[in-house]
């Protein structure tokens, strides 16, 4: 979703208003022409169509089915669909239900609820193709780069059906309805699915872009054969469903173009019947394709057919034999074509590749048509080739004749038992190999499609070019085959999924594993400690049942009723805020699995992990949606995301914790965090943690402090009950510590913060210090004085002890610090006068005068420890001097001794 | 043949005392994790406990080992490692992380500095390395992967911990402490630091996050155990090659021990600073002034030594300066009597030294101002006088005030021991105002 990429569009209705309402002061329109400001082309996308719809990713639009369109009293234009999921939306948990692999072409019909399915008709980026198929029908593997979809199976929010028949076919109905009606040529994303329907398509196109005189033939014709394709497929699809025939997939590919086998003979279906189908499919099916070969030489250069043709296993010799000496006498036609057309005269190289591929298709044809066969390709090539409108005509007209058994069924019933008649013949002559051939020629028709216009090929001749030279070399099966392993990296839409690997953001960086197993507690107390440890979570929080509740019940009326909200939670540390909110996460989380709630989706941010304020943007991104963009970028997206009607999205529970760390001077973070959630499409639930009660009045200006609103919960810090009741949770009735003890360790932590880390440490501590001296009390359980000895370690001051500790010139520096300071009725001093009292202090008491630098020594010293405030600066005797710690403090320290 | 033997003899104690020099050297330069620990043998169980349950269970810690300088922390910590690290189980499970807060100067270095000595630069590629931001989430998202039972345990060592306080927002420690405080990749933060008010300077939510978990280390031993201490550092070790040496050298040292002077210099240095760091120093200073001739040390090393450790340097400064600047500095210390303390400029100095000259009328102290303006700056240069600050440079030189570096004790005793002082000088630093 780059937005500088991407140029502007405009949205205008195709015709008037179909209908209207007034009393909702709506217009229903029938269609959207989108126009590109950038590109000046247009698009008409009318109702039953497929779109894309911009979503949160990019590269992963979503894909919808047009279903009404409108404008309401606003003049927003407004769009209703249906929405179908890629297998990347759907749970992961839920994913498994498939039982297979599901390719990123297939969609799924999404009829659960919680979508929205009202859009902004701006979201719409362009229609797309959608292809349903039978549920026995193998997804065909793509073969070009143009978005193509296929719908098999609907996804309801709990588990995957087929597609019903009616709506398979009312889809299908959609489609063709499309094709056959579409006023202006939707050539960009038309792809179809085997090469018959290709063919036709590409026709069309050519069809409608050649003259006037000859389009309503054309038409006619056409819709003759898109009829007759979806009564066929709907034929085909009730027999398969009352059949429930299992014939392989490519055997399904067959029948969908061969209409003659349709009812009689499936039901029948013994092996030569079905043979001799094939063949009859292979007859109608091979003019068609050599025509189109021929007619658009170009979109031959698609390696992967080639690869499959030719990347036989059985019989590479046989095919490379019946190949050389097919291609002796064909090749001729595309050097003279080259001649003829001068458009194309400039690339020979790709010519020479047409050959190939002429020949690699030809060979096959060969095995049953022979030469004769061949050579009419070569003539229709000629005649194709030349620019001339009568030309083309007649080339449309061969095909025709040639195709007609094939498409219209009934009426040429005669026609069909004729061509059976000459296949069962030819079948005569065919052996083994060839029948292998042919299973394997099939796939590849397939997923061969002619996506590609005439336009496009002439616009962009480099393509073809640059595909045929790395098919030039395939002469061995085994290198055929890696050109079509390469190949799909250069259509767009591939070229996209490898680059994602590259990227850093796919490194998974990990800790390396241990090499030995963690050793298992071993005693009472171990275990009592390993219990205390606060990293481990319990099952429940006691004693924040009711915080718990009021943030569950928060949450949970949000998701149900579909809107945002903003909540601020402070506590002081260590009073399990964000364990609370975590808890209740996953509470709603289970819920959602247990389809009590709307799914929804789960991200948290700490402003302590972010290095600035405005990475919060880029985090909130990248958990969304997995883009990895600057700062000002994901704020920019983020708000297109959350300010923008329609697109569906799930709601989207936000964690802040430590808020208040995403201060700015402007306070735009906040102020875009909070404003979010009150947008009627934001659907975002924001959960704010932080320390300060009054965060929200102190450091907010008035603007973001309002948005926040007035949602607020503050957790107390713990009493000594709730202490003692959570030490008694944890443990878990293990008995390791005297009650008194935990009563001793409640009631110091509640008066002195009330923070549970604290708590638990001091726990942990004193199981230590027990385990320490467990030779000498026979209890083994911890006791009150462990507890006290571990308070003391904790909480004592450390000062007093540590000058007791000091050197005796130290102490006596202190004491004189406190003369001069006693002296001079000021709490400051410079060294030079407190060494004159330390050299007093020594002269009375007898001892060494110690140096300037010796005092200036110790002095830096206990400025180190922080004992004293000193200047720093290189004024040697005239550094000034403080005291960091009270004279009572000092005296008291000293007086001991 | 009694020559030869004496040759023969001094060779062997040539190589001996080299080998000596050599031992104790090291001894002394190195806070040799080798050495017994004295007085911190509690401090040493707790470390090694929390160690030991960090790498074996896999239990997540923080603790901070507070101290003055030169009590040992590191010592400390590089002993109870050195002591781990000979157990196989450990050798293999830890990883571990050295920072310096004066090396790791911001979270940016030091995130890259975790990364690259937990090797994880391989992983990364060079992308990561290229913000902050993706450094950061990089390395969280990496110990978040762990859990306590099948990742390595990893030990943060930050030494120099006050320093990594002051990063912004204490995002590092916030990190390493919340993940020391959450099923994560067992990690256990060492901090070593000698500030005794560390905890105050913990923002509070890095603060909870805290164990609160302290060692203390004291130097809380008397002069008893000083002197045992003195006498293990000078000891020479068993393994030593020359045995009849060994045995003189280590008789001597006992001999020294309980030698009154010896005893005396020590208790002055004890008395002065508890730490052994300052005790290495004295007596590396001895230790030099062992020769093959004077092999044994002597009492009278040591007080040597001692008085070269507390020389006074701005004193020694007084001792090279010429009779010129020492009238100037005599002149600058009565200025410093009559105003007590305030600042004066040079032509307030220049005065007093010309009453001087006048009231002596000695000739040869009659320089000219030019000359006495460059011995001022003289000792400008040398520190002794310093200009205080706020005053703006474009004052004449020679009005430009100044403050005086040194004490009145220390001129009188540098006079004391300046040689061939003009006793008129003398004199005239002692009278003070009475020849007013």
């Amino acid at each position: 979703m780059n937005t500088r990429q991407q140029c502007k569009r405009i949205y205008s209705w195709v015709g008037r208003a179909k209908s209207s309402d007034q009393q909702l002061k709506t217009f229903q329109y029938r269609g959207v022409l989108i126009k590109s400001e950038r590109s000046l082309t247009e698009m008409c996308i009318l109702l039953g169509e497929f779109v894309l719809v911009e979503g949160e990713n990019a590269d992963q639009p979503f894909v919808a089915k047009l279903l009404k369109l409108y404008e309401d009293g606003s003049q927003e234009k407004h769009a209703v669909v249906q929405w179908f999921s890629r297998i990347t939306e759907l749970p992961l948990n839920k994913r498994k239900l498939l039982q297979r692999e599901v390719s990123s072409q297939e969609i799924f019909l999404d009829k659960g609820p919680g979508y929205d399915t009202d859009i902004n008709v701006e979201t719409i980026i362009k229609n797309v193709k959608v292809i349903p198929l039978a549920p026995e029908e193998e997804v065909p593997v793509r073969s070009n780069g143009k978005q193509i979809f296929f719908v098999k199976e609907s996804w309801d929010g709990k588990c995957f059906k087929p597609l019903s028949p009616g709506l398979l076919s009312e889809l299908k109905e959609a489609e063709k309805k499309k094709r056959v009606g579409s006023p202006s040529p939707l050539t960009d994303c038309q792809v179809f699915s085997s090469d018959f329907i290709c063919s036709l398509k590409t026709e069309t196109n050519r069809v409608t872009r050649s003259t006037m005189k000859t389009k309503n033939i054309q038409m006619e014709i056409e819709s003759r054969h898109s009829a007759s394709k979806s009564s066929l497929s709907k034929e085909r699809h009730s027999q398969r469903v009352a059949n429930g025939i299992n014939t392989p997939g490519a055997r399904k590919k067959l029948q969908l173009n061969s209409p003659t086998k349709s009812r009689n003979k499936l039901t029948g279906c013994d092996v030569l019947e079905l043979l001799g189908d094939d063949c009859d499919a292979l007859e109608a099916l091979e003019p068609s394709a050599t025509k189109r070969k021929v007619t658009f030489t170009e979109i031959l250069g698609s390696p992967p057919k080639i690869s499959r043709t030719n990347g036989e296993p059985d019989s590479p010799l046989s095919i490379r034999g019946d190949w050389t000496k097919l291609a002796e006498t064909i090749r001729i036609s595309p050097y003279r074509r080259g001649q003829d057309s001068s458009l194309k005269a400039k690339n020979l190289d790709g010519k020479d590749d047409d050959t190939w591929h002429l020949n690699s298709r030809n060979e096959e044809e060969e095995t049953e048509e022979r030469t004769r066969e061949s050579k009419r390709t070569t003539k229709q090539a000629a005649t194709s080739k030349s620019n001339s409108k009568s030309d083309t005509n007649l080339a449309e007209e061969q095909e025709l004749k040639t195709r007609s058994p094939v498409v219209i069924p009934r009426s040429h019933r005669k026609c069909v038992q004729k061509t059976t008649a000459r296949i069962a013949e030819q079948l005569h002559f065919l052996n083994i190999s060839e029948q292998d051939q042919e299973d394997d020629y099939l796939p590849s028709t397939d997923c061969s499609d002619s996506s590609s216009s005439e336009e496009e090929e002439s616009m962009v001749p480099s393509t073809p070019k640059r595909k045929t030279r790395s098919s030039t070399t395939l002469s061995t099966p085994i290198s055929s085959r890696k050109s079509f392993d390469t190949t799909p990296a250069k259509t767009p839409r591939n070229a996209s999924e490898p680059r994602t690997p590259k990227t850093p953001r796919n490194a998974t960086p990990r800790i390396p594993i241990r090499n030995q197993a963690t050793e298992k507690p071993a005693n009472v107390l171990e275990e009592a400690r390993l219990r205390l440890h606060v990293s481990i979570i319990p099952g429940s929080l006691p004693c924040r049942e009711e915080e718990f509740q009021d943030i569950y019940n928060f949450v949970e009326s949000k998701l149900i009723d579909g809107t945002g909200g903003c909540m601020y939670i402070s506590g002081v540390p260590g009073t399990g805020k964000t364990a609370t909110v975590h808890e209740v996460i996953r509470c709603l989380q289970e819920a959602v699995e247990n389809d009590e709630l709307p799914s929804f989706q789960f991200i948290e941010i700490n402003g302590m992990k972010l290095t600035d304020p405005h990475q919060a943007y880029v985090q909130i991104l990248q958990l969304l949606t997995g883009q990895k963009v600057t700062a000002t970028h994901a704020a920019e997206l983020l708000a297109k995301l959350f300010s923008t009607p329609g697109p569906k999205r799930k709601t989207t529970v936000l964690i802040v914790d430590e808020l208040d760390l995403l201060w700015t001077r402007k306070q735009d973070v906040m102020y875009n965090l909070f404003d979010w959630p009150t947008q009627k499409q934001a659907k975002l639930i924001i959960l704010a943690i932080a320390n300060t009660m009054d965060l929200p009045e102190r450091i907010m200006m008035n603007r973001v402090a309002s948005r926040l609103g007035l949602t607020r919960m503050s957790f107390q810090p713990y009493t000594y009950k709730q202490l003692q009741q959570i030490i008694s949770s944890r443990l878990n009735h293990i008995k390791a510590f005297e009650e008194d003890a935990i009563q001793l360790v409640s009631r110091k932590v509640a008066a002195l913060s009330g923070d549970a880390r604290r708590c638990l440490d001091i726990c942990r501590r004193s199981t230590e210090i027990c385990e320490f001296s467990s030779q000498k009390s026979t209890s083994g359980l911890v006791s009150m004085a462990h507890v006290m000895k571990a308070i003391d370690e904790m909480f004592s001051s450390p000062y007093i002890n540590s000058i007791r500790n000091a050197s005796l010139h130290e102490q006596m520096f202190l004491k004189a610090i406190i003369a001069e300071f006693r002296r001079s009725g000021l709490e400051e001093a410079t060294v030079q006068q407190i060494y004159h009292q330390h050299v007093a202090l020594c002269r009375i008491e007898g001892l060494q005068i110690p140096t300037v630098s010796e005092i200036m020594a110790i002095c830096s010293r206990l400025g180190a420890c922080r004992f004293l405030l000193v200047e720093s600066s290189n004024k040697y005797l005239h550094v000034r001097v403080r005291l960091n710690i009270s004279q009572d403090d000092v005296m008291y320290a000293l007086k001991q001794e | 043949m009694s020559k030869r033997k004496s040759k023969e003899t001094s060779s062997v104690n040539e190589e001996c005392i080299s080998q000596v020099q050599r031992i104790l050297r090291e001894r002394f330069c190195h806070q040799c994790p080798n050495g017994k620990l004295f007085g911190v043998q509690l401090q040493y169980k707790h470390l090694l406990e929390l160690l030991k349950r960090t790498i074996i269970h896999g239990e997540s810690n923080s603790a901070l080992i507070i101290g003055p300088r030169g009590s040992g922390k590191t010592m400390l910590l590089n002993y109870v490692l050195k002591e781990l690290m000979e157990v196989k189980q450990v050798r293999e499970n830890l990883l571990q992380v050295h920072l310096n807060g004066l090396l790791q100067t911001n979270d940016k270095i030091a995130l890259k500095e975790i990364t690259r000595q937990l090797q994880m630069e391989n992983v990364v590629g060079d992308k990561v390395f290229g913000s902050f931001a993706e450094n950061l989430a990089f390395l969280l998202e990496a110990l978040k992967k762990g859990n306590r039972d099948s990742s390595c345990p990893v030990l943060f060592i930050l030494d120099e911990f006050d320093l990594f306080v002051h990063h912004k927002n204490q995002t590092l420690l916030y990190n390493l402490f919340d993940i020391s405080q959450s099923a994560q990749t067992p990690v256990t933060v060492i901090g070593l630091t000698c500030r005794q008010d560390i905890l105050e300077l913990l923002e509070k939510r890095v603060k909870s996050r805290f164990s609160h978990r302290q060692i203390y280390l004291l130097n809380s031993f008397d002069f008893k155990q000083y002197l045992k201490i003195f006498k293990e550092q000078l000891y020479l070790p068993a393994e030593f090659p020359y045995k009849p040496f060994t045995q003189k050298w280590n008789k001597n040292v006992q001999s020294l021990s309980e030698d009154r002077t010896v005893q005396d210099v020590l208790r002055n240095h004890f008395h002065c600073s508890k730490d052994l760091r300052s005790l290495h120093m004295l007596l590396m200073l001895a230790l030099s002034s062992i020769t093959v001739s004077h092999p044994f040390m002597t009492g009278s090393d040591l007080l040597e030594a001692s008085k070269l450790c507390r020389m006074d340097s701005k004193a020694n400064i007084v001792h090279g300066l010429s009779v010129l600047e020492i009238c100037l500095i005599i002149a600058m210390k009565h200025l410093n009597d009559v105003y007590e303390g305030e600042p004066f400029n040079f032509q307030m100095v220049y005065n007093e030294f010309q009453k001087f000259i006048q009231r002596k009328a000695h000739s040869m102290y009659n320089f000219e101002k030019p000359v006495v303006m460059k011995a001022f700056e003289h000792l400008l240069q040398l520190e002794l006088i310093k200009p205080i600050e706020g005053l703006s440079v474009r004052a004449q030189r020679e009005y430009l005030l100044m403050k005086l570096l040194l004490d009145n004790n220390q001129i009188m005793d540098a006079l004391q021991v300046y040689p061939n002082c003009p006793t008129d000088v003398k004199q005239w630093a002692t009278s003070s105002l009475s020849w007013l």
